[in-house]
């Protein structure tokens, strides 16, 4: 308000002012808005003012993670540089810098990426260190040259450790020269069936073959005995021949069940180096991690000892300084293998710090700054348990999630719940768009064990308002609450079999299935007893109803349940499957969190919509369910009502995401087979062929390579 | 079945035409008993539980030729049920016509049924609604209350004056049922339906819903619903709603439904001119008319369309005492020949007029644009507005600096653009004049309506003795 009363004071002054007056206006608005963006912060912030460091740093990233640095760099004293798209212009990290630099127009390869504008930005603000994050620059050699050569940090390893770690094959080689475990295998020609059998046996079953030069799990064959192993030696030898006309073989140890366990490592440009514990980051979807925690609940002291020292080890091989990520795949018997290591901060970065009470941030910049580490291996704690959950915009019931997008038109983070820490770098009001990574925030939670950690990501889960964009709330929640998660038993294979034909939400127990019922009827009935409270008086009597009883009909998931409902006091009595329950609430219709007690269990429920019509979706236990409630009057006579013909799908292709059309290949009379591509929609570093449902005629096309598509946009009709 | 409705002599604002869909059918084909129940089914949907009164269940029609007065041809009641109810506990008098009787049709008996509630209505100051379904009815003038807005079916429902056989044999158009006179006709291009629904219920329930928006007559107040949503409730979120690129689309609707009591917005005529937004919601639970401009469609920009739309529900409004929201982003009129040719002169001067004849609470917020004639039309200061608001991101101007520039200095080259861009690309011009009355952070918006409608809800305006206002019509 205080800016309020200066535009007045203006208004009533000279001309000239006007202008530079609503720049003051709009300085003072984001300042309030930068009181917006707080967060719990669960690690240390221990700093020592006298020690002397950078005057200002540029934060070579956007979202979530520069708001992170730029936390600590406050901390520090740190003045700081944003740079961004101009898409990102009222993004939040640009509001809590000092500075903020526009590099670019939305695509990352002309912003984020675009090195030429990024230097730009460093010599005009004179910036004396870049922090670049994750992903973007943040493991690009070029890039770490270039600052060198201005005389800038780069607060991360130097370019040879950025090098060696970045090649996949020299990486592998330095491990082994380091002592560090690989997974033990075979590269090269095979004579004959028999020679890969003795390699095979050598490695130790099962192994993997599959021809050198095809990438990825492309023809890859398992082999766990002799039989086997000549069968997968002739199939690979074929197709090696065939199809890449390179006749080398790579026959490898086979992980079975893996888990992905990394070891953060923090080493100083002194020669010294820790290792800070694992973290246990199993539970992925195409290979991005989605549920990870710290420590991790199947590694025993040795084990976490032998892999921290090789971790070690490995840093120290390559000189490295700063933080930095060795990943391991660890066996069902706890043997581990070498993966690769990551040179920079990761994402999952917080649930070491909350163990470890470490800044990771504060102490990249410190090291990067040529200070030694202030910390010896004994003073690492392992204290309490750390979960971190990220949480995307996207939508979980498509292959575990594909993207969305959206204007978050309410966003409420649970930072009023203990032990709570959120990383984000949105707010309410902020644009998810296709042009960056849909990640919301990452949610983490500790606790002083995994189940009182876990205890709390459910509550925190349950108190996160997201609306405006499909969220994968309920398969972050399906997850930490499935009884193999709960008992530790896991593997990068953990959805793909937990779920075999796809996310499909929580799946309702009888008893929830009546806690749900009683609790949307309720609200119901609360909602219907409000629209007759009118305030004042009314030249015309309302008329009270004496109703104090509701038969009502629920339509949730394929079943109509006769529902009766019986106001008592503030509480409702309900009658469900003749089942009574007793629920109560303070029916504050207006929030967006609505805390019910039914038969003494406390629920955290958010009623996302509502219309006249009865139809509302309610999140319950994380997963949203639409249910319609009518009277049981209104319910016998939709009966009657006319049925609306459902949409043929078969013969009109939708965009399933937001995104972008890359290629249509075909055009109106054209004849699709079953199966065939029509199209291909690139949203979010992914690209999806669309396929003909049936066979038929082409009748309409309604985009073309280059038309950014929304979800559910009409993309080909045919016959 | 060959429902045809003739609106003609319908007062304005008092239509509730109800057609028949399938429903209709289904009970004509499967049962002749089911005479009156779907009727009063109906009824039953709309007022709240055991408060229906029936006026009139024993008359019967008078006709005694063709085999009429046969006891087969003689239903009690006849073809339309009356009487009244509550809804919400609030009084409202109803008829709901029989199509299953003589389809409905208009009887002198049927006639004078409806004319009963309406004379009890209009002496008590209640509305009256009417369910129509029929061949043809005419309801008369002359009740001050209102029922509400023509409500058609999907798919199901037509409503036109002749049909597409006389279409056919009179202009050689073809014309199926459902283009000439279909929900979807009536919503998006003729904009003679208000709001389509799926079905009965669907119509009825949110009839219900719309019925706690107004008040009994335009002798009461709006009324005022118990609220949770906290009037002093700030909306972050419009910090950043407005582009930074002054050309660049948003949606007018985020901004309303971020602003109102708990999300709640009932939109009319949302497939209608969408260039305007109108619709009602409620502000520390009081209801309100709100009135956007759409960035999203057609820049925002006023048309024939638009105003008329607009000018009606501004007149609404300003009839039954509800407070008006006025959301300013406008770029213009919409010039061409189309719309000179049409009269936009002739109906921008409706809302023009409206709004300036409107004597309610008149709250006004520039969003961003507020550019020329179309500002002033907005619900601007000098037609009478109790508090105009601009955002910071707001340029009140005679219009774009771009073309500004280009008329000041016609053909000479010039980088005058920047100049005018700093003079009124903002509020403040407006503002030292006293045109706007303050410059307010958007997400206090909220909290300045609640406060503003708390003190003019004693305002007291007059307009100078008339038999009627003369609208530009």
């Amino acid at each position: 308000m205080a800016a309020m009363a200066l535009c007045r004071a203006a208004a009533g002054g000279k001309r000239p002012a006007g202008r530079a007056l609503l720049a003051l206006l709009k300085c003072e608005m984001l300042c309030s808005r930068r009181c917006l963006v707080t967060s719990r912060q669960l690690y240390s912030v221990v700093h020592d003012p006298d020690e002397k460091t950078f005057e200002k740093l540029l934060i070579a990233n956007r979202g979530e993670i520069a708001c992170r640095v730029i936390k600590t760099c406050k901390k520090m004293g740190i003045k700081t540089v944003a740079i961004h798209s101009d898409v990102d212009a009222n993004a939040v990290h640009v509001k809590m810098a000092d500075e903020a630099v526009c590099v670019g127009p939305a695509p990352t390869s002309k912003s984020y990426l675009n090195m030429d504008a990024i230097m730009e930005v460093i010599k005009k603000t004179r910036a004396q260190a870049v922090h670049p994050g994750y992903g973007f620059l943040s493991e690009n050699k070029e890039f770490a040259r270039r600052l060198a050569s201005e005389g800038v940090t780069f607060i991360g390893p130097d370019t040879c450790a950025i090098q060696a770690m970045g090649d996949k094959i020299e990486s592998k080689l330095l491990a082994k020269k380091a002592k560090v475990n690989t997974i033990p295998g075979f590269d090269g020609v095979v004579k004959d069936a028999d020679e890969a059998v003795r390699i095979a046996r050598e490695i130790g079953y099962p192994v993997m073959i599959k021809a050198s030069a095809g990438g990825g799990g492309k023809g890859m064959r398992i082999a766990w005995d002799d039989e086997e192993t000549r069968e997968g030696f002739r199939f690979s030898s074929q197709e090696a021949a065939s199809s890449f006309g390179d006749d080398r073989l790579l026959i490898e140890k086979f992980i079975d069940n893996p888990r992905h366990i990394e070891i953060q490592v923090l080493a100083d440009k002194h020669g010294n180096a820790l290792w800070l514990n694992e973290r246990e980051c199993s539970i992925q979807r195409r290979n991005q991690k989605v549920v990870e925690e710290a420590p991790s609940t199947f590694l025993d002291p040795e084990t976490r000892r032998a892999m921290g020292e090789q971790a070690v080890a490995l840093a120290k091989a390559v000189k490295y300084s700063s933080a930095g990520t060795v990943e391991f795949l660890v066996d069902s018997s706890k043997n581990f293998y070498f993966l690769e290591m990551n040179t920079r901060l990761q994402v999952e970065h917080p649930v070491t710090e909350c163990i470890t009470g470490l800044d990771l941030v504060q102490e990249m910049i410190r090291v990067a700054k040529g200070y030694p580490l202030r910390h010896k291996q004994a003073d690492i704690p392992i204290s309490g348990w750390a979960v971190e959950c990220r949480v995307y915009a996207e939508d979980p019931y498509k292959s575990f999630g594909l993207p969305s997008i959206g204007r978050l038109s309410q966003y409420q983070e649970p930072l009023h719940l203990p032990s709570v820490r959120v990383d984000s770098g949105i707010q309410q009001g902020s644009d998810i768009s296709i042009y960056y990574d849909p990640m919301i925030s990452k949610l983490i939670t500790y606790g002083s064990n995994r189940a009182e950690a876990l205890k709390r990501m459910e509550e925190a889960l349950d108190n996160y308002v997201i609306r405006g964009v499909t969220h994968n709330i309920s398969l972050l929640r399906e997850v930490i609450i499935h009884p193999r998660f709960v008992q530790g038993d896991i593997s990068t294979k953990f959805l793909p079999e937990v779920y075999p034909d796809g996310f499909k939400g929580h799946k309702l127990t009888d008893l929830e299935r009546r806690e749900l019922l009683a609790t949307a009827a309720s609200l119901y009935v609360a909602e219907q007893l409000r629209s007759q409270r009118f305030l004042g008086t009314p030249r015309i009597p309302i008329a009270k109803s004496q109703r104090n009883t509701w038969e009502l009909s629920v339509h949730l998931e394929d079943g109509v349940y006769p529902v009766a409902v019986s106001k008592n006091g503030s509480s409702f009595s309900v009658e469900v499957d003749g089942i009574k329950l007793n629920v109560t609430s303070e029916w504050n219709l207006a929030s967006p969190l609505l805390s019910v007690t039914i038969d003494g269990t406390q629920r955290t429920i958010q009623r996302l919509s509502r219309n006249a019509t009865g139809n509302t979706s309610i999140q319950f236990l994380g997963t949203v369910y639409k249910l319609q409630i009518l009277t049981k009057v209104a319910a016998e006579l939709s009966k009657y009502m006319p049925e609306k013909a459902a949409e043929d799908t078969s013969s009109i292709l939708r965009s399933p995401m937001p995104g972008a059309v890359v290629a249509v290949s075909v055009k109106p009379g054209d004849t699709v087979s079953e199966g065939q591509e029509i199209c291909v929609i690139e949203a979010m570093k992914m690209q999806n062929s669309m396929i003909a449902a049936k066979t038929g005629k082409v009748k309409a096309v309604h985009c073309k390579a280059g038309d950014t598509v929304g979800e559910g946009d009409l993309l080909v009709e045919l016959e | 079945v060959g429902s045809l409705i003739c609106v003609g002599g319908c007062s304005a604002g008092l239509e509730i035409t109800h057609l028949f869909g399938r429903l209709g059918q289904k009970g004509l084909c499967s049962c002749s008993l089911l005479h009156g129940i779907i009727t009063r089914e109906r009824i039953l949907l709309l007022l709240d539980p055991d408060s229906f009164d029936e006026y009139d269940m024993f008359v019967e029609h008078r006709c005694s030729d063709f085999g009429m007065d046969s006891d087969k041809n003689k239903y009690p009641g006849d073809s339309v049920v009356t009487g009244r109810g509550r809804i919400n506990g609030r009084l409202a008098y109803v008829f709901s016509q029989d199509f299953t009787v003589f389809g409905g049709s208009l009887s002198g008996a049927h006639a004078q049924k409806i004319c009963k509630i309406m004379d009890q209505a209009a002496m008590v100051g209640a509305p009256v609604i009417g369910l129509n379904d029929s061949g043809g009815a005419r309801i008369q003038e002359g009740v001050e209350s209102l029922a509400g807005y023509a409500d058609i079916f999907l798919d199901t429902s037509y409503l036109f004056i002749t049909g597409p056989d006389v279409v056919k044999s009179v202009t050689n158009e073809d014309v199926t049922q459902e283009q000439l006179g279909g929900a979807k006709t009536h919503t998006a291009v003729s904009g003679v339906a208000h709001r389509a629904f799926e079905n009965d219920i669907d119509a009825l329930l949110n009839l219900r819903e719309f019925f706690n928006y107004l008040p009994l007559s335009n002798r009461d107040p709006a009324p005022v619903c118990e609220c949770h949503d906290p009037s002093n409730r700030l909306v972050p979120e419009l910090e950043t709603v407005v582009p930074i690129e002054s050309t660049k689309a948003y949606d007018m609707l985020d901004i309303i439904y971020s602003i109102v009591d708990e999300r709640e917005f009932f939109e009319i005529m949302p497939f209608y001119a969408r260039n305007i937004v109108v619709g009602f919601a409620r502000m520390n639970g009081r209801t309100v008319g709100i009135v956007g401009n759409q960035p999203k469609v057609a820049s925002g920009c006023l048309d024939i369309n638009s105003s008329v739309k607009g000018a009606r529900f501004v007149r609404f409004c300003d009839a039954f005492n509800i407070p008006l929201i006025t959301f300013v982003d406008v770029p213009g009129f919409l010039p061409g020949t189309a719309q000179e040719y049409g009269g936009i002169i002739r109906h921008g001067a409706k809302l023009l007029f409206a709004f300036a004849e409107a004597t309610v609470p008149k709250i006004t917020i520039i969003t961003r644009k507020a550019y020329g004639g179309a500002y002033d039309v907005m619900s601007s200061k000098h037609l009478r507005g109790d508090a105009n608001y601009a955002w910071p991101t707001a340029e009140v101007a005679v219009m774009g600096a771009k073309g500004a520039v280009q008329i000041i200095f016609r053909g000479k080259q010039t980088d005058a653009e920047a100049e005018y861009v700093d003079k009124f690309a903002n509020p403040f011009p407006a503002a030292m004049r006293g045109f706007v009355d303050d410059i307010i952070q958007p997400s206090t918006t909220r909290m300045r309506i609640c406060h503003d409608l708390d003190v003019l809800a004693s305002k007291a305006q007059s307009n100078p003795w008339k038999k009627h206002a003369n609208i530009p019509l």
